[in-house]
């Protein structure tokens, strides 16, 4: 797709559908439309031609670009300079666009080492749902004038505005990276990535997939074999395939029947009905869950240990994710400050 | 307008007789933050102990329309916990307990009157420590940390407050408390604790707070090099970064701010030098060394006149010290002096400090330049006299000038000091009227009333004509076919 700003046409698609009060589905490459609640609105609004990206200086690690610009695109761009997203997105299918990936605000296996979409957004430009284009944040590391309104905008969905133009920081590429691979049981797993999360080890991922603990070292080579020849175990020569079908949720664990379940709490909480079930990633911060368990059941023993669950691809209506009643409240008055007349996808993000 | 007793005893029945200050000569120590060149009496201080105690306090003062401005160390630079008139403060002060340490996890949990270094200290126990590490740590609370998302040396590398906290309970206005974050790395819905931290007070008040703790590095070196220009140290901190190295902090000096910290903890730094750049690297052994080599070549491809690295930890602290020391070094060598916050893309970093130094010999004031230039935050720090009539005007307009050339070359007003009431003109320059009025619908959402520490950190238009300052865009004015209101 060859690069072109249509802000303007856009923005008169969204005057005019709040003018007769047709609400949008926002679409970018499709990718996750099964993701975070069905959208309702019949008129949609495409992003993927308002494409490009619009700077990218390597030696300032900031990358600005049009949101509906493939994310393949950018990280080979990155890659040529030997920088990425260090949050590791996934795509879930070819068209993936930075606005989506963005608006979902999905990170990968890398994130509870380096950060998440969120942490690295520094700036975005966004249509309202008064149809004004406003700019948010910039392109430094360091801004706090005004309400983080870019960050707020990170896995909002869509549902706060259009996504524009999105400025992330990026990072260089470690030298190299290695993954280990030890068998072991589930509690000596999560056991074992508590362990080595207390050690300043250069660990860039940790995952359990019910066989195998494995764990990825980034960093300078010399470190990287330094720390490897320390911690002992397997080198796992396809290591960087695991990653990657982790990532797009490729590996035989989401092929398995049930609902798919996101686990996020506190990486030493024991949840031993479930634990066996799980799949365990971000060193035990983050575990998906195959199940036909009922939502209640797991939101509840979730939310025991302070965590929260959420159901990423599933069946049932309404189910997908609980907020306690003053958050839910003060989400909705927050939507309709930027979207008064609920013009945005409206059915995503239940409230 | 003045509190009626019936009013102060219904604070004191909430929060005990001890813990409602009506004295005027005890209120005196609330009038201004770090920036004492704004103040204001406040005609109460509310010190609650508890978050029962937070939550009944806003009741009643959104029940009678009372206005707050939440205090926690008021180390603020930016005048943010300055009290507003008719309002109260709320102090945080007497909320100073850790209130868990895991080091499975990898937390802590803490009210928001702990000091900022207490936190590390309490870790360390455990070979963990809390990143974000603001200059003022040994004073600064961890709530003012949250308000202001304050960042620190080492954030180059481990990130802002924001990038460091999973979990905040929060009391809006109406006196809700909001669990915000949670056990884990995120949670479903809108980012709200995003969105609260660096919100200056103006949503809630935060009453608990977990933080990520980082095991501790086990080697640190740090290196310091110096420069026979300027332009050519901040060439030097641009071709660091492009490079692809995360140094853990990468400070740079000027020479007046050598000068000014040489003469007060003796740090060792050459005063022949025009600038100095200190680089601190941590990680294994393995990764230090070879991190190490890379710097070393860099620096000397880029004419640094002389490199050190410190021998040892006592001079990888004498090394820091200087830096850590600048403000109050520079607080001696001039009776005055404002702290400017301004944050650019590095690759303006020589120019735009040329441009300070000329500005600055046009207002015939004298600026300091000791800042965080791995993020390309500058600190210059503009010299005044305040006994002189009219000596602070002309720093704060020098000052103005400087935060508009930053916004000039892509950068921001305010990198992690906040805006507080001291950047609302430049607040004007830095949004259109279109993005104030998203902020105030925002803020709404939390605090329909507007009764958070109000008049702080968002004008409205109507007030950025009143100072006299209109975003321009492409050298336009938004709508011209308006009236200027
Ligand atoms: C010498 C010196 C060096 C400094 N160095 C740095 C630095 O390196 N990096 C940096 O980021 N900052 C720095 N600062 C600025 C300052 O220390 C930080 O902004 C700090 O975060 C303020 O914390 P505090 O507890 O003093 O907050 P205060 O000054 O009391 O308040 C700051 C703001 O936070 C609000 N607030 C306070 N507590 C709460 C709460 N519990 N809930 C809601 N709102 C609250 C207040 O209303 C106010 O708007 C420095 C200041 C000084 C004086």
């Amino acid at each position: 797709m060859s690069a072109q700003d249509l802000s303007l046409p856009l923005q008169q698609q969204i005057i005019d559908a709040v003018n007769n009060q047709r609400p949008l589905r926002i679409i970018g490459g499709n990718s996750k439309d099964f993701y975070g609640g069905a959208c309702t609105a019949e008129d949609t609004l495409l992003t993927s031609a308002h494409c490009g990206v619009i700077d990218y200086q390597p030696s300032e690690l900031v990358i600005t670009a049009r949101s509906g610009t493939s994310l393949a695109a950018i990280n080979q761009l990155l890659a040529e300079q030997r920088q990425m997203l260090a949050f590791e997105p996934p795509h879930f299918g070819p068209g993936a666009t930075l606005g989506g990936t963005i608006a979902c605000g999905l990170s990968g296996p890398r994130r509870a080492f380096a950060g998440s979409a969120r942490d690295f957004v520094l700036g975005c430009k966004i249509i309202n749902g008064n149809g004004e284009i406003l700019s948010f944040g910039g392109q430094v590391m360091k801004n706090v004038a005004g309400f983080d309104v870019s960050r707020l905008m990170t896995g909002a969905l869509g549902t706060l505005g259009l996504l524009l133009e999105i400025s992330l920081r990026v990072l260089p590429m470690p030298e190299t990276e290695l993954t280990l691979a030890y068998p072991l049981s589930t509690d000596s797993a999560l056991q074992q990535m508590l362990t080595l999360a207390q050690k300043p080890w250069p660990l860039s991922a940790m995952a359990y997939d019910g066989q195998y603990l494995r764990i990825r070292l980034s960093g300078a080579e010399t470190a990287v074999l330094a720390a490897a020849r320390q911690l002992g175990g397997d080198i796992d020569g396809e290591g960087d395939q695991f990653w990657l079908q982790l990532r797009e949720q490729q590996l035989g664990y989401f092929q398995h029947s049930g609902d798919l379940w996101r686990l996020s709490l506190a990486p030493a909480a024991r949840l031993p009905a479930l634990d066996p079930h799980c799949l365990i990633d971000w060193g035990g911060a983050l575990r998906w869950l195959k199940t036909d368990t009922a939502a209640a059941s797991i939101h509840d023993s979730i939310g025991a240990c302070g965590g929260h669950a959420l159901c990423f691809k599933g069946t049932g209506p309404n189910r997908s994710l609980r907020l306690a009643p003053a958050l839910q409240a003060i989400q909705q008055q927050l939507r309709l400050a930027f979207d008064p007349q609920r013009i945005f996808n409206p059915g995503r993000l239940p409230f | 307008m003045s509190f009626t007793p019936h009013f102060i005893r219904q604070c004191q029945a909430l929060v005990g007789m001890d813990n409602v200050i009506a004295d005027p000569a005890r209120l005196r120590v609330y009038e201004c933050d770090a920036l004492s060149a704004y103040r204001q009496l406040p005609e109460l201080v509310v010190l609650p102990e508890t978050t029962e105690q937070v939550q009944a306090i806003l009741q009643l003062c959104a029940a009678q329309q009372v206005p707050v401005v939440a205090r926690g160390a008021g180390t603020g630079l930016a005048g943010g916990a300055m009290p507003v008139s008719g309002g109260i403060v709320l102090g945080l002060s007497k909320m100073q307990q850790i209130l868990a340490l895991d080091p499975l996890n990898r937390t802590a949990t803490l009210q928001p009157g702990v000091r900022n270094l207490a936190i590390s200290e309490a870790a360390r126990a455990y070979g963990l420590y809390y990143a974000p590490d603001p200059s003022s740590q040994i004073a600064c609370s961890i709530g003012g940390n949250i308000a202001e998302n304050a960042g620190g040396v080492h954030c180059l590398k481990y990130g802002l407050t924001v990038h460091n906290v999973l979990q905040i309970k929060l009391v809006t206005m109406d006196g809700t408390l909001l669990t915000l974050g949670g056990s884990g790395l995120d949670s479903p819905g809108y980012d709200l604790l995003a969105l609260a931290i660096g919100s200056e007070g103006l949503l809630g008040v935060v009453v608990e707070i977990s933080v990520r703790l980082l095991p501790l590095q086990p080697v640190t070196q740090v290196l310091l090099a110096a420069f026979s220009s300027i332009e050519q140290a901040g060439a030097a901190v641009a071709a660091i970064i492009a490079d692809g190295l995360l140094p853990a902090g990468l400070e740079l000096m000027d020479n007046a701010a050598i000068r000014a910290t040489e003469a007060f903890v003796n740090a060792g730094y050459p005063l022949e030098a025009a600038a100095i750049v200190l680089c601190e690297l941590d990680g294994l052994a393995e990764q230090v060394s070879a991190d190490m080599q890379r710097l070393q070549a860099l620096l000397q491809a880029h004419q640094a006149s002389e490199i050190r690295i410190a021998s040892d930890a006592s001079q990888r602290q004498r090394f820091w010290a200087g830096r850590k020391s600048a403000f109050p070094a520079v607080g001696r060598i001039a009776s005055d002096y404002y702290c400017m916050d301004g944050t650019i893309p590095r690759k303006h970093l020589a120019s735009v400090l040329q441009q300070i130094s000329a500005m600055a010999d046009r207002f015939q004031l004298q600026v300091v330049n000791v800042f965080h230039a791995g993020d390309g935050n500058l600190h210059p720090l503009i010299l005044y006299d305040g006994s002189q009539a009219g000596d602070f005007a002309k720093a704060e307009a020098l000052g103005a000038e400087i935060l508009e050339l930053c916004v000039a070359v892509g950068g921001t007003i305010t990198g992690e000091h906040g805006v507080g009431i001291e950047k609302l003109g430049q607040m004007c320059v830095q949004f259109q009227a279109a993005e104030l009025q998203q902020f105030l619908r925002l803020k709404r959402a939390f605090d329909p009333q507007g009764l958070l520490n109000p008049g702080k950190a968002i004008p409205t238009p109507h007030r950025c004509a009143e100072l006299g300052r209109m975003h321009v865009h492409h050298g336009q004015l938004p709508h011209p076919q308006l009236e200027r209101f």
